[in-house]
């Protein structure tokens, strides 16, 4: 079974943003650039069916600009075999890279393809659920354990009451949640070796996919800025402050 | 304008969510319909007929949308889209699992974790956890929105809206439920409660939550946690506060033993008064929090729950 995996370059999530003062948009300058924690997580799992013998190959897919070739590297040495980037400097919305993977995964008939739940730059959480009406696909959305069984898998998903497990045929759509599994790191004759694994060009008019959407950013901002209060000294002076100040007791 | 909302379910009943859905619905104007769609959910119907500003209850009482799962639901909501200008579900983990499916078989896009309604195409929403609030205006024919229930005050419940049968129904062969394993507690639901008190890693096990609980009766507060309380399960995953979790903002939120990663003050930076308990006395949720003690957490604590 082949195992497809979507990744996306984001803004390392350690970084505090900056919105630009135009308010146009945020300020990725000179900003460090990461793989999406969740890709980072559904790479892992595919790299884990792998080795389990379950998955006989993974192929890692990228939409975005020239730069997120790094993100595929990073794949590649985590163990995906080989990688798909669809070059595009336009700002690829959703359903736009849904369009260009549902191609995808009409090209390579995948048995299992894995995305994370969320990127952390646009916090959408809807590419791998739109890829799954799009494919006419089984999903398995912010999934905490992944058990394939014959022709099924089994998806324990992470609901707001607590945990769901769901049966699905194959091929499915997962997408990741953060407890799916602890992302491994590339080892330095990893990254390597990395480099020489085939890494294919496209761009989405190779797949007859428009990019464009019909949403258009108006306007950037920073959130109302909270300011820090004051220490309190004692449970005392908690107390007496939330009675007698902010009155919530 | 017209529009659709699908309500929000827990084990079977009205969710507080979708009050807050609805309230957002009446900010973009228009007539405002319910769909409740599940196995056996009249009581889930007469309860949406009672929210004000519903025009109607649509109700699809089939096994096949048992468990909501995203096939069926999905299909049933492409089925009856038809003539609503916009559709709109609470950012809850059902709303997120189901309504990217519309959206994508609609060939539309979809604005999720909507915090503000500008006008009937232009929606605030926060990205980058909420470090950015985005300004956008959608030009699809049919705008396909998840609503962050913090972002709006919940609708009244003075309303007696007519309730009719939906008798779509749809395969499903693709996906089924096998089971869930569903939190039991008598605490306000964390989304809902007007008090929050959670727990980081500071808090060492799970064992130690027990200090929060008699805090929490005193305050008739929901019990919740970073994440890192969560991974080293000290607690289930249903807990968890954050960008990537549950996003509270109750009058008093209480952080104990939580450093405040941005990752975290994206579920709670929105509560109106933000207390932090924490032994460093340079942790980052000090930058947030309208009062800070300083100390060890399992001094404070129990004087604090014998002082209340
Ligand atoms: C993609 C992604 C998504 C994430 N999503 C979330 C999310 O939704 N929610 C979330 O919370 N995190 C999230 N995180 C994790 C986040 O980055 C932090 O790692 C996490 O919030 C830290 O949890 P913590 O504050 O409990 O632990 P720590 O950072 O370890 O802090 C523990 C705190 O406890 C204090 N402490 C220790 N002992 C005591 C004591 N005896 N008395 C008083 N204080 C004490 C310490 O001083 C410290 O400040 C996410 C991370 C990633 C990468
Ligand atoms: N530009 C992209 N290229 C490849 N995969 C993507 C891209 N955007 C989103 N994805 C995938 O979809 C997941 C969820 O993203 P989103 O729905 O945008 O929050 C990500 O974790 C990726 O797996």
């Amino acid at each position: 079974m082949k195992v497809l995996v979507a990744v996306k370059r984001v803004i390392d999530y350690n970084v505090k943003i900056r919105v630009k003062a135009d308010h146009s948009d945020v300020d990725l300058t000179n900003v460090k650039m990461a793989m999406n924690p969740f890709c980072e997580i559904a790479v892992e799992e595919a790299v884990r069916l792998k080795e389990k013998g379950i998955a006989t190959e993974v192929v890692a897919v990228t939409v975005g600009p020239k730069a997120a070739q790094e993100q595929l590297r990073t794949a590649l040495a985590l163990g995906a075999d080989r990688a798909i980037h669809i070059e595009t400097d336009e700002r690829a919305e959703s359903l736009a890279v849904a369009k260009l993977l549902a191609k995808v995964v009409e090209e390579e008939q995948p048995g299992l393809v894995v995305l994370g739940k969320q990127a952390i730059d646009t916090d959408n959480n809807q590419t791998g659920q739109m890829l799954a009406a799009l494919t006419g696909l089984p999903q398995g959305t912010f999934a905490s354990e992944v058990a394939v069984d014959g022709d099924k898998v089994n998806v324990t998903r992470e609901i707001d009451g607590g945990l769901q497990t769901i049966a699905l045929t194959l091929p499915a759509i997962v997408t990741t949640d953060l407890r799916l599994n602890e992302p491994r790191y590339a080892k330095l004759p990893d990254i390597m070796k990395a480099k020489k694994k085939p890494l294919d060009v496209k761009t989405p008019a190779d797949y007859g996919v428009e990019v464009a959407s019909k949403v258009s950013l108006l306007k950037v901002e920073s959130p109302a800025e909270r300011k820090g209060g004051v220490k309190v000294a004692s449970v005392d002076e908690l107390i007496d402050k939330l009675k007698n100040e902010a009155k919530v007791l | 304008m017209s529009i659709l909302v699908l309500a929000d379910l827990h084990e079977g009943q009205l969710a507080g969510a979708t009050a807050h859905v609805i309230a957002a619905a009446q900010q973009i104007g228009g007539d405002i319909d319910v769909l409740v769609a599940g196995e056996g959910v009249q009581a889930a119907a007469e309860a949406a007929a009672k929210l004000d500003g519903v025009n109607k209850v649509r109700v699809a009482d089939n096994a096949v949308y048992a468990h909501q799962l995203a096939e069926p639901m999905g299909a049933l909501l492409v089925e009856l889209a038809g003539d609503y200008t916009h559709v709109l579900a609470s950012a809850s983990t059902t709303g997120k699992n189901v309504l990217p499916r519309l959206a994508a078989l609609k060939d539309v896009s979809q604005l999720s974790d909507v915090i503000a309604v500008d006008s009937a195409d232009t929606f605030k929403r926060p990205i980058y956890a909420g470090n950015a609030i985005a300004t956008v205006k959608s030009d699809d024919a049919l705008k396909v929105i998840t609503i962050r229930s913090t972002g709006f005050d919940a609708v009244g419940e003075g309303n007696n809206a007519p309730v009719e049968a939906v008798d779509v129904v749809v395969e499903n062969s693709q996906s089924s439920f096998v089971k869930e394993e569903l939190a039991a507690s008598d605490r306000p639901e964390l989304g809902g409660a007007k008090v929050v008190i959670s727990g980081g890693r500071g808090m060492g096990n799970g064992e130690n939550f027990k200090l929060l609980d008699g805090i929490a009766d005193k305050l008739g507060a929901a019990i919740g946690a970073s994440r890192a309380a969560v991974d080293a399960g000290f607690v289930p995953n249903d807990m968890q506060v954050g960008q990537t979790g549950k996003i509270v903002a109750p009058d008093l939120y209480i952080a104990v033993g939580i450093s405040g990663a941005i990752q975290h003050l994206a579920g709670m930076k929105d509560s109106k008064v933000i207390v932090a308990i924490n032994k460093d006395d340079e942790a980052p949720i000090f930058q947030v929090a309208d009062y800070g003690l300083v100390g060890d957490l399992f001094e404070i604590l129990p004087e604090l729950e014998s002082k209340l």
